[in-house]
């Protein structure tokens, strides 16, 4: 699938790539300078609960393409454990204040949307979403790039 | 960025190899023939009432480097020149007026009159004015797009611009004095609008290197718990970047209903109204007693 | 080198240059805290301009600092803070004291050189 980007994550070096990669796909799309940092603060936060919790995952960024708008989505899976209470993970508060936390309430605030799945033995999948609108004018040039193509 | 890759390089114009030597010789014969077809151009243009924003002068100053240019690619193959030439007399021509039917009307009356000189010229050998105009007019279609395509592409570029002054005129961030800036907020605030008005505030806090913005809702039309935590969060950033945040023009109906709501209002500093507000951003000025030490509830200390 | 560690006066100054691993920045902090004992530096500031993403793991770690350095008695004062950086930690529910910020070097040593006026006055 063109313009899908994985990144594997096995240690906390991966975290630098992951945050690179995350600000090109959405620069690519055309997310704001803004939009582009909150991904990929999003994906430092999830791509470190999997190196601290599980250890070894990965990251699948694939676009969205829709008439009045455009998404990215990340799709971050493990085969950890699992997250054995996922309401209290979610939980605001849990994140931060002292220890570790899980960062995935931050994530979840920074994107548009946020779903959290637990295998049925094991494993995590996390799939966040962020959309940005697109206005008249790159819909117009679209349909005419489109012609020309 | 777009489904579909956008090349407007390619199909490359040169022609096969056999063909080669007749672009040369209709190369040759466009260039020899420069004076009087750039004439008959200029004539065109005018019965066809086209660039009447343009002097004689302007409009044949132009077509001479429309004409040389459009010369060129049919010889290099090569559009680059060509789309940097259209690009630069867009950016000229589009604040005189001039609309994308002229620009392609006139690339298209350039077209015309090369294909009938050259049907003239080469009437007594049907077949050698076959194989010119078979090598020709790919190439002329492809100079007809891409002036066209650079056009269009200039006047969304100025359309974006005007549209991003549109959008900062309306919601300017005023200085007051030195490291003071008030951002008052009129209207409706969506999620969209929000994210702007956070943005300008951020990029005046780094640009007037403020100290304190004194933000006024009296003007905003309504104060849900979407809109506060827009305005949690704007004093949150602005903190971060070293400017303490007044909040003005809250009425203690509203500040209720947000309490009700559950926004933490111990997150703004806040004052009744814009005079009030000021007047407390002047005080800290003058008497700053300290950094902005950013704890989790935004509290000066 | 992707953090650089100046003196000025007794203050210390540390710029990040670029994005550090998550264990990069732990080393970072602890090189940090003990210059600060060592030195008896009366404040650090960090300097995160070049950064484009700061996370809470980077925010707690500088919070983690400015604790230590105030039990060694030095403030802590992060500059360059980019304005789509700030949006994003905005969104975090961190309480990031006894962490300082201010726009730049310049605003910082003001906010110092107040603190310390203040300090001998009072």
């Amino acid at each position: 699938m063109d313009d899908e980007v994985v990144v594997e994550i096995n240690a906390d070096a991966d975290l630098v790539a992951a945050r690179a990669e995350a600000r090109a796909l959405a620069t690519r799309l055309g997310f704001s300078r803004t939009d582009a940092t909150l991904i990929a603060t999003a994906i430092s936060e999830i791509s470190r609960n999997i190196v601290v919790h599980v250890g070894k995952g990965r990251l699948v960024m694939r676009p969205l393409y829709e008439d009045h708008r455009y998404g990215l989505v990340v799709v971050a899976s493990d085969d950890g454990p699992g997250i054995r209470d996922v309401e209290a993970a979610l939980a605001e508060g849990n994140a931060a204040r002292g220890g570790l936390g899980l960062g995935l309430p931050g994530a979840r605030r920074l994107m548009d949307e946020f779903h959290v799945k637990c295998g049925s033995e094991r494993g995590t999948t996390v799939t966040m979403t962020k959309w940005r609108m697109r206005d008249e004018l790159e819909r117009l040039r679209e349909r005419r790039d489109g012609k020309n193509a | 960025m777009t489904k579909e890759e956008t090349q407007l390089s390619e199909p490359p114009m040169q022609a096969p190899a056999a063909d080669i030597s007749l672009l040369h010789e209709l190369v040759d014969y466009l260039r020899q023939n420069r004076t009087e077809l750039r004439e008959e151009w200029v004539r065109r243009i005018t019965d066809a009432q086209l660039l009447r924003v343009m002097t004689p002068e302007e409009i044949f100053s132009e077509v001479t480097a429309v004409y040389d240019n459009y010369v060129d690619a049919l010889e290099t193959g090569s559009i680059e020149t060509l789309q940097a030439y259209a690009r630069d007399l867009s950016e000229r021509i589009i604040p005189r007026g001039v609309e994308t039917h002229e620009v392609l009307g006139i690339v298209l009356l350039l077209r015309d009159v090369l294909a009938r000189s050259l049907f003239v010229n080469y009437q007594h050998d049907a077949d050698l004015l076959g194989r010119i105009l078979d090598s020709y007019e790919p190439a002329a279609n492809r100079i007809a797009v891409t002036v066209g395509v650079s056009f269009v592409d200039e006047r969304e570029r100025v359309i974006r611009e005007q549209q991003e002054a549109i959008r900062e005129l309306s919601t300017p961030v005023l200085q007051v004095r030195d490291r003071l800036l008030i951002l008052p907020i009129i209207g409706m605030l969506d999620a969209q609008r929000a994210r702007q008005l956070t943005e300008q505030l951020l990029g005046a806090i780094q640009a007037n290197r403020a100290r304190v913005v004194v933000i006024d809702v009296t003007g905003v039309a309504a104060i849900d718990g979407g809109v506060a935590n827009h305005l949690v969060q704007t004093v949150e950033a602005a903190r971060l970047m070293g400017a303490s945040a007044i909040i003005t023009g809250l009425s203690s109906k509203t500040a209720q209903t947000l309490v009700d709501l559950g926004v933490d209002l111990a997150m703004m500093k806040t004052v009744g109204d814009l005079q009030g507000g000021l007047e407390e951003a002047e005080r800290f000025l003058d008497h700053r007693t300290d950094g902005t030490e950013v704890t989790g509830n935004g509290q000066q200390s | 080198m992707s953090v650089a560690i100046l003196r000025q006066r007794d203050y210390l100054i540390a710029s990040i240059q670029t994005d550090l691993t998550d264990s990069e920045i732990l080393a970072f902090r602890d090189e940090l805290a003990d210059r600060v004992g060592e030195r008896r530096a009366r404040a650090v500031i960090v300097d995160v301009t070049a950064l484009d993403v700061i996370d809470s793991f980077l925010a707690r770690s500088l919070r983690s600092l400015a604790i230590t350095a105030r039990l060694r008695g030095a403030e802590t004062v992060i500059v360059g803070i980019q304005p789509d950086v700030a949006i994003a930690m905005a969104h975090f529910d961190l309480n990031l004291a006894p962490l300082r910020t201010a726009l730049d070097l310049d605003e910082a040593l003001a906010v110092l050189d107040r603190l310390r006026t203040e300090a001998t006055n009072g």
